[in-house]
């Protein structure tokens, strides 16, 4: 299996309060990461740092042996410049936990939105963003507003919006904790759809259970370190360290 | 519950078996049961009553004034109404703002983005620029820049200290030029910040789902954060060109004969007529100012699209949909 993502000694403080200290994680292509930790712990930082939303003081994020956001000059890494990050954001796919649709737009163009923007037909970019509609399950919901929609429906909107570019990679920042319980469901649904796919995900939430049925592998984050990687099997079932131990009492409670 | 408590507020505190049940307090021989089936009588308002009569008595005592006071002169008013000096005024009031109203705009874009910009000369003098028009009054710019022969004799463009390039400064300006330049560089300040709290009222996470979907910066903000910002940017600014057009009348005051300017050099011309002339003004800037409260209504409709569930009726579905609800309302009393 190739490797897809690679992140190495990824550092970030803000002022004088250090979010990444040097995390290092690999994902390789076709899995599904699920990362844990409690709020604050980095995790969110973590998963922005990898499409270059978050800027890293020290360390690389690379996907598939490119650079993102940062190229070699000389000794250094140097930040790219914005037209090129924003060209390699375009392979990698991201789903707030706010949804952030575009409320302006209807559910068709916010879908076509991004690879009209990048040069697509859009007649050709409005096909595409319909099928990945009927892959959600929102057909019928093309010329529907944003906020006509309920939580679970935006926010699977949200998922074939980030999914038009063909991302070779798509990051989850906690998609369902904005939802009513009742419609979490819905959107793992689609998500697990993603998975059987055979798509790279790496996921932050804090559904053990969907953890545990989907993820090939399991990372916990605490205080802006790993402390903790492997199956869930094992992170899940048989935690070694206490921090861990502690987190998934809180969150299975 | 709450009636019957306040009503014998000093009663004890013991509760009473017969207060447990709702209808325990009610005289007897009237069942709660049946009065819930039937409508319940709203809260009058007698007081609202009295001052909308007050009000309506005051105002029908100002219009009868109108027709029984021969000074309003109705019918110099409608000579003068369409007479052509008053519909040249009216058209360069109306090209004057017009201009200044479309030039402030987009002005006003480039200096708010520019104190938005990270880059700090650009948000320093984009600050300055705000600073000083928002500060000096309108006239004072008006008659200065009337004066600009006297300061700069030339104007140009060049390198500084290297080679330059000028013009006379009447010859390429002409006064309504001039009076439009005036009037946009003291709009351009206010659309400015007007311009500048729409975009700061775009939610922080469209900027972002922007970004992280890698769409080019230009189209970022003229698809995305623009058009949500003039939900925000159209009420405030069509109130600025209300301002404006109102402020047009200051070009008077440099020798350019707006709507307000005919008027008064008719005024003064025919002193008789003052009265009448001031109607007609008055009547042309109601007119003119109704017309933009009418195109704001739908620009600000357009804009909604997509922030409420579902855009409020136009006021002429309303009455549409009124006038069929009384055609149903007869048919089915007729049925």
């Amino acid at each position: 299996m190739s490797i897809a993502i690679e992140i190495h000694n990824a550092t970030k403080s803000y002022g004088d309060k250090t979010v990444l200290k040097g995390v290092d994680l690999t994902v390789e292509a076709g899995t599904v990461t699920v990362i844990l930790g409690p709020s604050g712990s980095g995790k969110s930082t973590l998963l922005r740092a990898i499409n270059h939303l978050e800027q890293l003081d020290e360390g690389y994020v690379a996907l598939n042996g490119e650079l993102i956001g940062v190229r070699v000059q000389g000794d250094r890494l140097k930040e790219r410049r914005e037209k090129d990050i924003l060209r390699q954001r375009a392979k990698i796919g991201f789903v707030f936990q706010n949804f952030n649709l575009f409320s302006h737009l209807t559910v068709l163009d916010n879908v076509s939105e991004a690879p009209v923007s990048q040069g697509a037909k859009l007649k050709e970019a409005r096909e595409h963003a319909r099928g990945l509609l009927t892959r959600v399950g929102l057909a019928d919901k093309e010329s529907a507003y944003p906020r006509q929609l309920s939580g679970g429906q935006q926010q699977r909107v949200a998922i074939a919006r980030a999914l038009a570019l063909e991302p070779e990679v798509i990051l989850f920042d906690e998609p369902t904790s904005a939802l009513d319980p009742e419609l979490v469901g819905e959107v793992l649904q689609v998500i697990r759809g993603l998975a059987g796919l055979g798509k790279t995900l790496i996921v932050v939430t804090h559904e053990i259970g969907f953890a545990r049925e989907v993820a090939d592998q399991v990372v916990f984050v605490d205080g802006g370190v790993i402390v903790e990687q492997g199956s869930p099997a094992d992170v899940l079932s048989n935690p070694r360290h206490q921090r861990t131990r502690d987190f998934l009492d809180k969150v299975l409670a | 519950m709450t009636g019957v408590v306040s009503a014998r507020p000093t009663e004890t505190l013991e509760p009473e078996p017969e207060r447990a049940s709702a209808s325990g307090a009610l005289p007897p021989g009237i069942d709660l049961k049946k009065l819930a089936e039937r409508k319940v009588v709203p809260l009058r308002h007698p007081l609202r009553w009295i001052v909308t009569a007050v009000v309506l008595v005051l105002l029908l005592n100002f219009v009868q004034t109108l027709f029984t006071n021969p000074s309003w002169e109705w019918a110099k008013v409608g000579q003068w109404f369409f007479s052509p000096a008053i519909l040249k005024g009216l058209q360069l009031t109306l090209v004057a703002t017009g201009i200044s109203a479309v030039v402030s705009f987009l002005g006003g874009i480039v200096v708010a983005l520019g104190r938005i910009s990270p880059n700090p000369v650009l948000s320093t003098v984009s600050w300055l620029y705000i600073w000083l028009f928002r500060s000096v009054p309108l006239i004072l710019v008006l008659i200065f820049l009337f004066n600009l022969g006297n300061l700069y004799p030339t104007i140009g463009v060049g390198i500084p200290f290297g080679p330059q390039w000028e013009v006379p400064t009447f010859t390429v300006l002409s006064s309504l030029t001039l009076g439009v330049i005036g009037l946009s560089l003291s709009e351009i300040a206010y659309s400015a910040e007007i311009v500048r709290a729409g975009i700061l009222a775009v939610d922080q996470g469209q900027h972002e789902a922007a970004k992280a979907l890698g769409i080019p910066q230009r189209r970022q903000f003229t698809r995305i954060v623009l058009p949500q910002a003039l939900r925000s940017i159209v009420p405030a600014y069509v109130n600025q060109i209300i301002g404006l057009l109102k402020a047009s009348s200051l070009l008077f005051y440099v020798s350019l004969l707006d709507l307000f300017g005919v008027v008064q050099n008719l005024g003064s011309t025919y002193p008789t007529d003052i009265i009448p002339l001031l109607v007609v003004a008055t009547i042309w800037y109601l007119i003119l100012t109704s017309a933009i409260s009418i195109v704001q209504y739908y620009i600000e409709r357009f804009y909604a699209r997509g922030s409420v569930r579902e855009l409020p009726p136009t006021p002429f579905q309303r009455v549409r949909r009124t006038l069929a609800g009384v055609r149903s309302g007869e048919r089915e009393t007729v049925a």
